[in-house]
Parts: C-alpha cells; sequence; structure tokens
C-alpha cells in the first residue's frame, strides 16, 4: 500500500489532501503507521515494527492494521 | 509613488447570499501596484456594503437593469460626470449583458471595463451548455431548458430523478419527482422568468475556480476552491484552496479555446471516479475572490490593469491549503445615512 504523495502530516496526526481539500486527525498509533508508510515500507514490514516496539501480538495488530489501512483506502489517501 | 484609480464597483450586497462586491472591493484596497478610490453603486438602500467602514469612498443607488438598460446607462453617465471612475467592475449575473453592450460607450467617456465579449458570455449560459461541452470537448452534465410547466411531465424520457432545476441567472434546486420540479418552476421563474434549466445531477464533489483570462488565450490566474460550509442557499461560508492540477488544466485549456476575457468562475463536480463536469460558467468574478488573493492572487488587482490596457503577467503560484470563513456581524447605522441615499440616491 502506498500513500499519495501530496498528502501532507503534520507533527500533530493533522492529514490534509490539498487535491480534494479533506482533512483528518489520527492518533499516535496512526500517525506512526502513515510515517512508515511515506517512509514506503511494505505492509509485512509496518506489521514487523509494530510488533516489535509495541506490547501487542502480530495478529492483533495485523487485523487493526488491515482495518485502517481500509479506511485510508475509503478516503482516496492511497495510490 | 502608485497612481490612484477610481473604480466604480456594484454588487454591494454582502448578505448571506452575497454578490463579489465588497471582497472585490477589501482586494482592491489590497493592491500593491496601486491606490484605489471606491465609487460603490447599488441598487438597494441596505446592501452592507454602502455602510461598511473602509468599503465605499462614495456611493451611488443606480435603477436595476430590468427597468431598461437606457436608465441604468443615463445614471452611470451621471455618476460618470461626477466621480470620473477609471475602471467599472460589474459584479452581477443579471447586469453583464447591459454592460458588455455598452462597453464602447463606456470607454468613450473614459470608463474602463474588462467584460467577456457578448458571444463568449451568451454561448456559456446554462441552456447553452451541453452546446459549449460539444463545442469545446469538455464533459457537461445533460440539461435542456423548460419553457412551460406542461413541459415537465415529458422530462421522464429524457432525465432520471433526482434532477437540478435551475434559474437562467440564480438558483438551483435539486427535485426527486415532477411535483417538486412544478414547484421549483413557479418559485424560480417567479423570480427570474423563464427558461428554467433541467440538468442531469451529477453525483460527486463540488469545486470551484476563480480565473481571469486576457482574451487572447491566456490565463493570467486560476484559484481552486472546495466549499467547506454550505449556507441553505447553496453558498460557501467556508472554503479551502486545492492544489487539483486537473482543474487548472481544464481552466486553462477553457480560457484558451474560448480566448475569455475578463473574470470567471468555473463550477465543476468531480466524480467519485475523477471525471470533472463544469456545471456552471459565470462569467464574473465570484464571492469567495478574497480566498484567491489569501492565497497570492489578486485577481481583482490584475483586471483593473488588464482593463487599463498595461501587461499582466500570469500567476505562477498560489498557495495550498489557505480557507476562508465567512462571518455575520451587525454594522450600527443611522437613519441619517438612510435617509441620505433614499433621498437623494448618493451617500
Amino acid at each position: 500500500m502506498k500513500l499519495k504523495k501530496n498528502i501532507a502530516v503534520s507533527e500533530s496526526g493533522f492529514l490534509f489532501d490539498p487535491n480534494t481539500g479533506d482533512s483528518f486527525s489520527v492518533n499516535e498509533t496512526g500517525k506512526k503507521i502513515i510515517e512508515l508508510l511515506k517512509e514506503e515500507k511494505t505492509d509485512d514490514e509496518i506489521i514487523k515494527w509494530f510488533a516489535e516496539n509495541y506490547e501487542i501480538d502480530k495478529l492483533t495488530f495485523e487485523n487493526n492494521f488491515y482495518d485502517f489501512t481500509a479506511v485510508l483506502q475509503n478516503h482516496h489517501l492511497t495510490e | 509613488m502608485k497612481p490612484e484609480y477610481t473604480i466604480a464597483v456594484t454588487g454591494l450586497n454582502n448578505t448571506d447570499n452575497p454578490g463579489p462586491g465588497v471582497p472585490v472591493i477589501r482586494s482592491l484596497r489590497e493592491a500593491e501596484s496601486f491606490d484605489v478610490r471606491i465609487v460603490g453603486l447599488a441598487y438597494e438602500n441596505l446592501e452592507p456594503g454602502i455602510y461598511m467602514e473602509n468599503i465605499c469612498d462614495k456611493v451611488y443607488q443606480i435603477p436595476y437593469p430590468s427597468t431598461g438598460s437606457d436608465e441604468l446607462m443615463k445614471r452611470i453617465e451621471y455618476i460618470g460626470k461626477r466621480e470620473k471612475p477609471d475602471v467599472l467592475i460589474p459584479n452581477f449575473d443579471a447586469e453583464l449583458f447591459t454592460f458588455m453592450k455598452s462597453e464602447k460607450y463606456l470607454k468613450e467617456t473614459g470608463i474602463k471595463t474588462f467584460l467577456p465579449t457578448i458571444e463568449q458570455f451568451e454561448e456559456r449560459h446554462k441552456s447553452e451548455l451541453p452546446g459549449f461541452g460539444k463545442k469545446y470537448n469538455f464533459d457537461i452534465p445533460f440539461s435542456k431548458p423548460v419553457t412551460k410547466i406542461s413541459d415537465i411531465a415529458e422530462l421522464r424520457y429524457e432525465f432520471e430523478y433526482p434532477l437540478l432545476v435551475k434559474g437562467k441567472f440564480y438558483d438551483a434546486y435539486l427535485a426527486y419527482t415532477p411535483a417538486q420540479v412544478t414547484e421549483y418552476f413557479n418559485k424560480i421563474s417567479a423570480k427570474w422568468g423563464v427558461p428554467i434549466i433541467i440538468q442531469e445531477f451529477i453525483r460527486g464533489t463540488e469545486v470551484n475556480v476563480a480565473a481571469l483570462g486576457d482574451g487572447n488565450g491566456n490565463t493570467i490566474a486560476a484559484v481552486p476552491m472546495r466549499k467547506q460550509y454550505i449556507t441553505d442557499k447553496g453558498k460557501a461560508w467556508g472554503g479551502i484552496t486545492l492544489g487539483d492540477e486537473k482543474l487548472l488544466e481544464i481552466t486553462r485549456d477553457l480560457i484558451q479555446k474560448t480566448k475569455w476575457r475578463g473574470g470567471m468562475e468555473l463550477e465543476i463536480i468531480k466524480t467519485h471516479s475523477d471525471k470533472y463536469y463544469i456545471i456552471e460558467i459565470n462569467p464574473r468574478i465570484p464571492a469567495w475572490i478574497y480566498l484567491a488573493v489569501g492565497a497570492g492572487q489578486n485577481i481583482p488587482e490584475a483586471l483593473v490593469r488588464l482593463a487599463l490596457g498595461e501587461t499582466v503577467e500570469p500567476f505562477k503560484t498560489y498557495d495550498v491549503g489557505k480557507m476562508f470563513i465567512r462571518y455575520s456581524y451587525d454594522l450600527i447605522g443611522d437613519i441619517s445615512q438612510f435617509e441620505k441615499l433614499s433621498v437623494t440616491g448618493e451617500l
């Protein structure tokens, strides 16, 4: 999954899509996922990173991660 | 030292259905290349722009174009002799035809305008839009003009409900049934006359572009915006500038093909499958023009310079993510101001 290149993300987790004018707020976890997506990490790399750095098992995170990316897709924030 | 120009501006009705006059004046007062003296031209004596501070230096009441263009031009001639405006910026769709027809005459009296040609004005009418799309190769929703209530029943053969019912100058309603079409037909025709335009309803997001063409096919300015907060009259109460390159492409293409002269507003629906349909072409500066100035393109200033015959370089950039939020504010006036304008037609 790739985030659209022109999506702006602020320090506070505020996303702005300059094409549509839509804006969104994400929490710390969402912000980190977006940061990793912007670094063009693969889904597996992101899931691995969270499993290693947070107290969460891989399967639970994976479920939440795909829910989150589905929301990103729904809002046309991905390519 | 900057030159000072006297500029006459209409559309001072800064209400919840605002005319572009006040934002145009604010933009002109922020012009970097000249100073201004503003002569406000008002149709009604309670238009807020008349009473707002630092908007008009002098105000004249003028007769509605519906009373006859001779009456209006006689009044403009009188104002012209007294105030000697360098440029006149009309801001209402309904008055544009009169001013366009009188462009030569106005120029002879020393008042310059920078308006579309009659041909440009006529071919982008709501009722003519499908033909415009065909001629210049733009996606336009199917539409047809209706002049009689008896035509409404036949619409089901050409349109799917819901459909849009629009006035030739203003107003648009979404109708789900023939009964609603009849209701809106009566409502709009009582105010703006016929034809009423029936337009295919395209689902998507409405986006607008404020632009300026130099009459030779060049786009001098173009700023796209999405309404973020819409009033029950469908007017933008808040909006944000967009960085959608496709909207700029459509605008440049349209201005180049039509050799558009003057300010304009494109109303476009962007569908979920990323198709862009032009739903209206307004032949004047829009009421949200101050957002374009805030984003870095002072379109009214550029328009005045073009009207004065100067060469104006196209703007190359603007800020994406600039927002505007309208607000209402109570002005305190005095009956003596109202009295003066009502009795003498001037303030």
